[in-house]
């Protein structure tokens, strides 16, 4: 076990973080900033700790999927640009940032968040596409937690642009926004030695066995997992985790 | 007819008028253009005599002979031990200056220092091209064991220690904690939990006030409200700066 | 018709609305924000830090290293793909070039300062935006820098010469219009950067290039005061 490590675990047991808080505390300041982004639809961006995410929506018109002829649909980016942390190098997405942007697209959609057919423009011929990027502009851990609520945040900040003779009028905004049927929130808890913790710093998280990312919706029903980290978790750890989320998901939720 | 147009300890930045003519000259920070000195940088100006020098207020650390400074393993060769510096140059630790113990030839070196383990040593050399040498015989320098250790911005390591180690010296007093800051910006602690917080709190306030007077008062007044203890005899007579 | 007065009421050497902040990114050794109208950027510095691959090393002194980025969200129109295009690869080195003789890398051999600027809205002006956070961000990172750099946009629409050209008078249709982003230093006047798009006479061009400078000053104050205010703690 490396040294931080053992001085976390050690730590964890006094019911202490790294940083001084309690143990299931997530970070201050905890700040949501809307319309970030005068050229996006739709932005935001999320501060927790010293970890800053701003998410950004496009919009484009397509033809819809053939076997979806009146749907729309969404895309959801992520990038880990070096300008937020040392970690990070120029270059293609690496596995870290598409699994960030899987696992935030996998909450908006299976949550149902948005009513796909209300995207759509004419069957079989045009849809919305809604393309969302997640930029991670300082990078001290949660980034998941963080990037889900930048997403959800500014995708209620969203005011569709103008659509007319087969163009987009991109600086007509209309007062159409996004409705969101459901607003899913993503919490990750990890596993630190026995211990489970909420909102990591990046050192903390640098150290932990497990973590396990629950996106759950207003009345409890979780909408998407992702089990991540080198080590196993337990049957009690797994229940355990799912109650921290959904009382933590209240904490976010509320910042909306 | 020279004329200085800044304020001892004015916070100047690139390209800012310090003074004019040339019976002053510029030191480190500053610059000679025609007959006029420039700051160099972003810093405080501070004059001595007739030279005007910039000292920064923030920036990478660079390794300078004689700091003494904590470092990370991370690599053995056949000569000794690769130490990461928190700066843009790693150092060597070579087998002869590692320890004042004799190391056996083909002695596993890694039961000495493993990778990924923190040690206190000194810069003992650095040449043009920035290959550096460290070396671990003098008394105080050690492996790091347990604790845990956070940055500081390196220029407000001064601070944090204090004229012959005052500042540091009062925070070991007030919280019983052993502390090590070391010159890279790297502050090694150990102690009782609740009091590790305290002093981590207080070295980090010294980081952001710095720039404000009475930083002694304020840091001692701050220790006792902390602590709920009256720090006794806290002058500038305290010698240890090392842990 | 002729363009006689600015569409948004702007003087001839108006700028648009600017705001500046020093320190912005927390993991960086040297961060600042540019705004300026609707264009903002922000610039991070890291380094010196050491440098590979290896063959990238210069022994006689740190190297600087520029990148511009619009983020995808950043444009008027359609979404940006992320990756840097031909364009933003250009941007990038006239960037670096328009920084560089400002600053002292003799003491970093083999060593490299990374400049990363990344735009979450433009309209106009974008990489002179980006100078200008640039020479901000290497400040705050303590380097050794003899003086700041600012940029601007300069150049005619119609008949008339402007400064801080915005997209309506880039895109003007009714005449020539040539937009000429520069960057100077503050103390000799030096041009860093300069590029031009469009037609234009010597005569005014060298008009253009002096209102630029003018504008520059403007700048440079704005610079100045971030600056001065994260370090005396004004906050």
């Amino acid at each position: 076990m490396s040294e931080l490590k053992s001085y976390l675990v050690d730590l964890l047991k006094k019911g202490k973080r790294l940083d001084g808080r309690n143990i299931l505390d997530v970070r201050a300041p905890f700040t949501i900033e809307y319309g970030v982004s005068s050229t996006a639809e739709g932005s935001a961006q999320v501060t927790l700790g010293d970890t800053v995410v701003m998410a950004g929506v496009k919009v484009e018109v397509g033809t819809p999927y053939p076997d979806q002829p009146d749907q729309g649909s969404i895309m959801v980016g992520a990038e880990l640009i070096p300008l937020s942390s040392p970690r990070f190098e120029a270059g293609p997405p690496t596995i870290e940032a598409i699994e960030l942007a899987r696992v935030v697209d996998r909450g908006i959609r299976e949550s149902k968040a948005i009513d796909f057919k209300k995207l759509c423009i004419e069957v079989g011929e045009k849809a919305w596409i809604i393309i969302i990027d997640i930029v991670v502009m300082n990078d001290d851990g949660g980034l998941f937690d963080a990037s889900s609520l930048a997403v959800l945040a500014a995708l209620k900040d969203m005011k569709f642009p103008e659509y007319a003779d087969g163009k987009i009028e991109y600086k007509k905004k209309t007062d159409k926004g996004m409705e969101l049927e459901k607003e899913p929130i993503a919490v990750t808890v990890f596993k630190v030695g026995p211990h489970l913790i909420v909102d990591p710093t990046r050192e903390e998280e640098e150290v932990a066995d497990a973590r396990l990312t629950i996106t759950t919706t207003v009345d409890g029903t979780i909408c998407a997992l992702q089990k991540g980290g080198d080590y196993p978790l337990l049957e009690e750890e797994i229940s355990q985790m799912i109650d921290i989320a959904i009382e933590k998901a209240k904490v976010l939720r509320e910042a909306l | 007819m020279s004329e200085i147009v800044v304020k001892e300890k004015e916070i100047v930045i690139p390209g800012q008028l310090l003074a004019k003519g040339m019976d002053t000259f510029p030191a480190s920070g500053s610059y000679r253009e025609k007959e006029d000195i420039f700051s160099g940088r972003v810093g405080v100006v501070y004059i001595d005599g007739r030279a005007i020098k910039v000292i920064p207020l923030s920036g990478a650390y660079m390794p300078k002979v004689g700091d003494v400074i904590i470092a990370k393993v991370i690599d053995i060769t056949m000569s000794g031990w690769r130490v990461e510096t928190n700066s843009a140059y790693s150092a060597m630790l070579p087998l002869k200056d590692a320890t004042s113990e004799y190391i056996q030839r083909g002695a596993d070196l890694s039961s000495y220092y493993a990778i990924g383990d923190h040690v206190v040593c000194k810069i003992t050399n650095v040449t043009s091209q920035k290959l550096v040498d460290v070396a671990m015989r003098d008394p105080g320098l050690k492996k790091l064991s347990g604790g845990r250790i956070f940055s500081v911005n390196t220029n407000k390591v001064p601070r944090i220690i204090g004229k012959k180690g005052s500042m540091v010296s009062m925070i070991k007093q007030a919280t019983g904690c052993r502390i090590v800051v070391g010159q890279n910006g790297l502050v090694w602690i150990q102690g009782e939990t609740d009091n590790e917080f305290i002093a981590v709190d207080t070295i980090k306030k010294i980081e952001k006030e710095s720039h404000i007077s009475g930083l002694t008062n304020r840091i001692k007044e701050y220790l006792e409200e902390r602590t709920q203890k009256k720090l006794e005899g806290v002058e500038e007579n305290e010698l240890h700066t090392k842990a | 018709m002729s363009y006689t007065q600015r569409h948004d009421g702007r003087a001839p050497d108006e700028l648009r609305a600017m705001e500046a902040k020093v320190g912005v990114i927390k993991n960086a050794d040297g961060s600042a924000f540019f705004k300026i109208g609707n264009t903002s950027a922000y610039a991070a510095v890291y380094g010196p830090r050491n440098l590979y691959p290896k063959f990238l090393q210069n022994p006689d002194k740190g190297i600087l290293r520029c990148s511009y980025n619009m983020l995808p969200f950043s444009g008027s129109g359609e979404r940006i793909r992320p990756g840097q295009n031909r364009r933003a690869k250009e941007i990038s080195m006239v960037t670096e070039k328009s920084l560089l003789s400002v600053l002292n890398l003799d003491e970093y051999p083999n060593a490299v300062v990374d400049v990363f600027i990344e735009l979450p809205q433009t309209e106009a002006g974008s990489r002179c935006a980006g100078i200008c956070a640039a020479s901000m961000a290497l400040a705050d990172a303590g380097l050794l820098m003899k003086d700041l750099v600012s940029a601007v946009s300069v150049g005619r629409v119609g008949d008339m010469l402007v400064v801080d050209l915005d997209y309506a008078e880039e895109a003007y249709e009714d005449g020539p219009v040539a937009d000429i982003p520069v960057a100077m230093t503050h103390n000799s006047s030096e041009v860093t950067l300069l590029q031009m798009d469009g037609e234009i006479s010597k005569d005014m061009l060298m008009k253009a290039v002096e209102m630029g400078k003018a504008a520059c000053e403007k700048i440079y104050e704005v610079q100045k005061e971030a600056l001065k205010k994260k370090y005396e703690g004004a906050e």
